[in-house]
């Protein structure tokens, strides 16, 4: 038999023009279960009215992004164990910085559009996505052929944290910022004249936290950074022509 | 003339697949669903594109249709395939002994499969197990859920298809004849009732099919048939690794992102709305994916989930039905007219399935039209939220 914790679940809930607020369930829940698990058993046994987005439940997908005791997660692959205790507490609340559809669920609309404008390809080739360090180029594999999903799973975690996105709604974001980095630094340069603006990549305060609440290590915050180089440097190529060592041009 | 109008309940990979397939041939499409789509089994599965190499031993009939979806998938859906492959590996006299059966079913399966030194296997893929004896590559591939059911939706969109997510079906209207006019349902969002009118009801609910049928008092002989998933965060190969023996639980991992998943168990339950974790059939994923790829008992763990299929039941044993897809008119079975359940299927078949439920579509609405689905590429995924 698996162990039984108590767990208060205190969940935003908001529906049409209601007035919105926070509504306690009360679960006996195996903590080894994900907060996912938390959110499906309440619309299962509870409260039939409750909406959330989530598909893929193993953190492949991006759609089940919410806040959790005020911290932007992945609910999928959030254990129970790790953010209460037996007899204790879990808010769950939508992501910041989009419209709610209802309760936990978010319109991703304006998300997917600032992505599609970037249209940077889910699938790239596996040379260019080095899995164990940082976000340069892998020198040490030589091209297989393959190709893989990229890291960035589109879940709107970073654009809920960015502190630069809840004061403007027309900044890009860490995910197509990051997105267009990418596409910079592997497909085609010319690109980064399209985020050399100030909704694009000048708007970030390196706050770092799209970083740090990334559950898909595509370090938007270093990302940023790096488009900013990339455009500084196209900046004086444009306006100097390629320098040469004598300095003439 | 009007459009005929078509109302599609559920989207999982058949209704959306089928939305997009309608829309595409001209019917006006509207698709309810009562969560996020793919939020029921769809979203859940492994995300094997498959080759068929799984099945092409004791369900040719599955086999066939999977390598010619296969192909179809890569052309049309490469924004969320990985197209790289996979193996079936051999680890003892028995694999290897399995290994006739194999080659003699994916000839007769038309899929393509090539014997691996074990060298070069090994050095393409390191991580597997060293004492593998025999390989064969195949053409798998893996695919990303959502994404490839936003994509199938936003294609549907383009031609005109409506989809109301949220909405939970509470009744099918039918009128004096027993034909079934619409369909009553709440908006959860809002907590409003909406109700749809439409000439055809089709009933694209996998697992919950037998539910909603009851709703039209008929019964649809569907057997949900959970299995497990178990995730490790480290991605420890680049194509599909198969065990080379007849299908079981535990033998095979596939790689996703940064991540390798290990598959998967059967078994049967009622409930599909919540299906608790069984710590025993993790444990014995770990072990079983460790003996393909040793380094599986040494990553972290990601997370683990479940998915449940739609098997058709007929009083077999779970794993040996047939998982090619059942579409049912019930004018047909029983007489009750404008409703068609389709059941069954997986992923990788889903335009096939489609095409075949369109097909009849066509044909109980006296019409005659081409399938265009098979070779157009599907519009880009982010679309979707954009209408």
């Amino acid at each position: 038999m698996s162990e039984k914790w108590k767990v208060t679940f205190t969940v935003y809930r908001q529906k049409a023009d209601e007035k919105p607020g926070f509504q306690d369930f009360e679960l006996e829940i195996n903590p080894d279960e994900y907060v996912l698990d938390g959110i499906e058993k309440i619309w299962a046994y509870h409260d039939r009215s409750l909406v959330y987005r989530h598909a893929c439940h193993h953190s492949a997908c991006g759609a089940c992004g919410m806040r959790v005791n005020h911290r932007e997660k992945l609910t999928c692959i959030t254990l129970i164990r790790d953010v209460t205790h037996d007899g204790g507490k879990i808010v769950v609340e939508p992501l910041r910085n989009m419209p709610i559809i209802s309760d936990l669920a978010v319109d991703m609309g304006q998300f997917f559009r600032n992505l599609d404008n970037v249209d940077y390809n889910q699938v790239q080739p596996v040379i260019n996505q080095p899995l164990d360090k940082g976000i340069q180029p892998d020198k040490k594999h030589s091209d297989s052929g393959m190709e893989r999903l990229v890291d960035c799973l589109e879940c709107g975690l970073c654009i809920s944290a960015c502190p630069a996105s809840s004061t403007s709604l027309e900044y890009l974001g860490p995910a197509a910022l990051g997105a267009n980095q990418a596409k910079a630094r592997y497909e085609d340069k010319n690109t980064v004249t399209m985020t050399d603006n100030q909704d694009g990549v000048w708007r970030c305060h390196s706050a770092f936290e799209c970083s740090e609440v990334c559950p898909s290590n595509f370090e938007p915050g270093w990302r940023i950074m790096d488009l900013r180089k990339m455009t500084i440097s196209a900046r004086f190529q444009h306006l100097f022509g390629k320098a040469t060592p004598e300095g003439g041009k | 003339m009007n459009k005929p109008t078509v109302l599609i309940i559920g989207a999982g990979f058949t209704g959306v697949a089928t939305a997009y397939d309608l829309a595409l041939r001209g019917f006006a499409v509207t698709v309810v669903e009562r969560g996020e789509l793919v939020s029921g089994t769809s979203g859940r599965t492994h995300g094997l594109l498959h080759s068929g190499g799984r099945y092409c031993v004791n369900d040719r009939e599955s086999a066939i249709e999977c390598i010619e979806e296969n192909t179809i998938l890569r052309k049309i859906a490469s924004q969320c395939i990985e197209p790289n492959g996979g193996y079936f590996i051999g680890l003892n006299d028995s694999d290897v002994e399995y290994s006739q059966k194999f080659l003699e079913g994916a000839a007769a399966c038309g899929i393509p499969t090539k014997e691996i030194n074990v060298s070069d296997l090994l050095k393409a893929e390191p991580q597997i197990n060293p004492k593998v004896i025999k390989a064969y590559s195949v053409p798998d591939g893996t695919f990303e859920p959502l994404r490839l059911a936003f994509a199938f939706a936003a294609s549907a969109q383009k031609y005109g298809a409506k989809f109301f997510p949220y909405h939970e079906v509470e009744e099918i209207v039918l009128d004096n004849s027993k034909k079934v006019t619409g369909i009553k349902t709440w908006n959860r969002t809002n907590n409003t009732k909406v109700n749809f009118q439409a000439d055809m009801v089709i009933n694209a609910t996998g697992a919950w099919a037998g539910k909603i049928a009851k709703m039209a008092s008929i019964h649809v002989p569907v057997k949900p048939t959970p299995g497990i998933m178990v995730t490790v965060a480290k991605r420890l190969t680049n194509t599909t690794i198969n065990r080379l023996n007849i299908p079981d639980d535990g033998d095979i991992v596939l790689p996703q992102r940064r991540m390798a998943v290990i598959g998967t168990t059967s078994f049967e339950i009622e409930d599909v709305d919540y299906i608790p974790i069984n710590e025993e059939q993790i444990q014995m994923m770990v072990d079983r994916g460790s003996e393909l790829l040793p380094e599986i008992k040494n990553s972290p763990f990601r997370g683990v989930f479940m998915s449940s299929r739609p098997l058709i039941g007929a009083g077999m044993e779970a794993r040996s039905i047939a998982r090619t897809f059942k579409c049912y008119d019930h004018e047909e079975s029983d007489k009750v007219g404008g409703l068609i359940s389709i059941i069954g299927g997986k992923a990788t078949t889903s335009r096939g399935m489609a095409e075949k439920t369109a097909d009849l579509v066509c044909k109980k609405f006296g019409l005659s039209i081409e399938c265009q689905t098979k070779n157009l590429p599907l519009v880009s995924y982010r679309k979707y939220y954009q209408q």
